[in-house]
């Protein structure tokens, strides 16, 4: 399906005088399960915000679903968010959610939702106030996917569960990926989470967007070169993203592909997601950012430092 | 994305159905009827003592107030009832305060303090359906509540009301009978939607409200309701009995000498009735007993004046009221919703 799910472009959001968005341009296309990664107060709440609907812009534009205005009746029926720290009304049992949510929608799968909660062993008749957390985050993912929505949004959405309610939660979501074609963006601190179910990153610092690609394609054009530290300034011209000095070794990663020449006395290895990432986030000022053609050419054409 | 691409899934086109407004019923229903309950019980109890009181002052009043002037009427029923009809429509009075405090404030201000309008307007019927929903079903139910409970009180007034003991002008039931009790319910429930709104929290937005709501409805009481329609005057010394009399004043000669409660008439009668009274003391009142005022001025040709409500305004008042309330619930309401409109997460 040749679409975006979400595109921005020139999309800023300022609260009193400070901006907690700006000059966002972005194109996720569909059929990923895309991560949204930043520092905190990098604008990742934000920007989901505004792509359901939640807060309006205070410049640029943002549309879902293939150029939908955000918000919208078709954009709202097609979009199921799961808000940071799940809300759910505490005073409500389980089945009274699955009701409210099915009132509240055009479609509802009662029967997913129903097997579903069963499978988790998460009672019916139990107040959403007195579930665990596990549990009650993955109520709020199971009404959510019970809309049979077309784009999932998730904010930090494991950030409160333990290793295990984390594993359950993640593999729920990416079955709906993989079973029903759901298109997913999901926020999130936890770097190591990533790389098993993220196959396209978007990195938000201070308010802008830093890195936005397909994972594989991220990671088939970097490299960490490791030499000799005294040799480390030597590739200042090279495309270095960034530097990490030991006392006899330097690494850098670098943006280059398998089959660049590796210089003399230097070892080239393939980076992983979080190492990716991780530089990244320390170099606020790098960035690898998709071309010109938005959401069709998804490999970074282009290195600034 | 077209609706040829996706032929499985109709309901992605422009042209989608909403969600209709009928589901909202049960939402509101499911989510509010704890606060329902508590408000139904409540307004019960309310109903059951004035229905039981109500009788036993009926029945009293048939058996001994005829003729009214008689002693058993006053030992059985004016001397009975009479404190407790005073302190139950004292109490009334606070019955849309409570409408507007714990159910309008809660229904916004909750959502907001807890989150869950991060749920509730990311769903498919959009918050605007939601929201109108919800506050339509909920101003609708207080208002029709609050209806039935003056029914109840004006046949609960009534024995009082015949016997001229209570003008219907009075602002202590005013507000009970007719339309007027409905309006104030509604009025207080938009003012607690909007300041739970506003405020976005469940407790302040309570005590916003209950001290909003007293301050409108003591100004209307005080100073509002008996400009609705301008007022009668008459220079008679006993206005009709059903009137409600606002203001006094003296004229001389045609021409505007002082108020009732004015210090020029305590001047005024020390220097006229000095010589036929005895000692004077300060202020009006203490004069008033020294001095038989409206005799003195009277032989020294000042006419008292009173202005006056008409009993028969009763209705228009009613309606006076029941309007500008309506009015201005719609526009608290609509405000609220165009509120949430724009509202940024």
């Amino acid at each position: 399906m040749n679409m975006n799910v979400i595109e921005a472009s020139g999309l800023g959001k300022r609260y009193g005088s400070t901006w907690a968005l700006r000059e966002c341009t972005l194109a996720i296309p569909a059929g990923h399960v895309a991560a949204l990664v930043g520092p905190n107060g990098a604008g990742k709440t934000t920007l989901l915000n505004l792509a359901v609907g939640l807060a309006e812009p205070t410049a640029g534009a943002v549309t879902v679903l293939g150029g939908k205005p955000a918000g919208c009746p078709a954009a709202l029926d097609g979009i199921a968010f799961v808000a940071q720290d799940t809300p759910l009304y505490q005073n409500l049992p389980a089945a009274a959610m699955l009701h409210l949510t099915r009132n509240l929608n055009r479609r509802f799968d009662q029967s997913y939702a129903q097997a579903r909660l069963g499978e988790l062993g998460i009672p019916l008749n139990r107040k959403a106030g007195r579930l665990s957390g596990g549990q009650q985050a993955q109520l709020a993912l199971t009404l959510a996917l019970a809309r049979r929505p077309r784009l999932l949004v998730l904010d930090e959405p494991v950030a409160m569960l333990d290793p295990l309610a984390r594993h359950d939660f993640m593999a729920t979501v990416l079955a709906a990926a993989a079973d029903d074609g759901v298109s997913v963006l999901l926020s999130s601190h936890v770097l190591a989470e990533l790389e098993r179910v993220a196959d396209y990153l978007i990195l938000l610092s201070r308010g802008r967007v830093q890195v936005a690609g397909e994972v594989d394609g991220l990671l088939a054009s970097h490299r960490m070169l490791t030499g000799p530290a005294a040799e480390a300034d030597r590739y200042a011209d090279r495309p270095v993203v960034h530097v990490r000095r030991g006392a006899a070794q330097a690494h850098l990663l670098v943006r280059a592909s398998a089959d660049d020449p590796v210089p003399p006395g230097w070892e080239a290895h393939p980076v992983g997601l979080e190492e990716l990432t991780l530089a990244y986030l320390r170099e606020p000022g790098a960035a690898a950012l998709p071309g010109p053609a938005r959401g069709r050419n998804t490999q970074p054409s282009e290195v600034i430092r | 994305m077209t609706t040829l691409t996706t032929p499985t899934r109709p309901g992605h086109d422009a042209r989608l159905r909403p969600v209709p407004w009928q589901r909202m019923a049960w939402v509101t229903w499911r989510q509010h009827r704890a606060a329902l309950a508590g408000v139904a019980v409540f307004l019960g109890a309310v109903a059951v003592y004035l229905w039981l009181t109500g009788l036993r002052m009926h029945h009293a009043e048939a058996a001994y107030c005829h003729p009214a002037s008689s002693i058993a009427c006053a030992i059985n029923f004016t001397g009975k009832y009479g404190e407790t009809v005073i302190i139950v429509s004292i109490a009334l009075q606070a019955v849309p305060a409570l409408i507007g405090a714990f159910i309008g404030a809660p229904v916004l201000a909750r959502e907001l303090e807890t989150g869950t309008f991060r749920y509730a307007w990311t769903q498919g019927i959009g918050r605007l359906r939601w929201t109108v929903g919800k506050l339509v079903l909920l101003a609708v139910t207080v208002t029709a509540a609050a209806g039935a409970l003056t029914v109840l009180f004006a046949w609960y007034n009534q024995p009082w009301a015949a016997a001229g003991y209570v003008t219907p002008f009075s602002p202590r039931v005013f507000d009970l009978l007719g339309v007027a009790f409905a309006a104030w319910a509604l009025a207080a429930f938009a003012i607690g939607a909007l300041a739970g709104m506003v405020i976005r929290r469940a407790v302040p937005a309570i005590a916003a409200t209950l001290a909003a709501y007293a301050g409108l409805a003591f100004a209307t009481g005080l100073w509002l309701r008996e400009h609705y329609i301008t007022p009668l005057a008459t220079s008679s010394p006993n206005p009709p009995g059903s009137a409600s009399v606002i203001s006094g004043w003296y004229t001389k000669g045609g021409t505007f000498a002082f108020g009732d409660h004015s210090t020029a008439i305590v001047n005024t009668v020390r220097q006229l009735c000095r010589a036929a009274g005895g000692r004077v003391r300060h202020g009006p009142h203490v004069l008033q007993q020294v001095f038989n005022v409206p005799q003195c001025l009277a032989r020294h040709g000042y006419t008292r004046w009173a202005s006056y409500q008409p009993g028969s305004r009763f209705w228009p008042f009613q309606w006076i009221e029941g309007g500008w309330l309506l009015a201005l619930s719609v526009l608290l309401l609509a405000a609220t919703v165009w509120l949430v409109r724009r509202r940024a997460a």
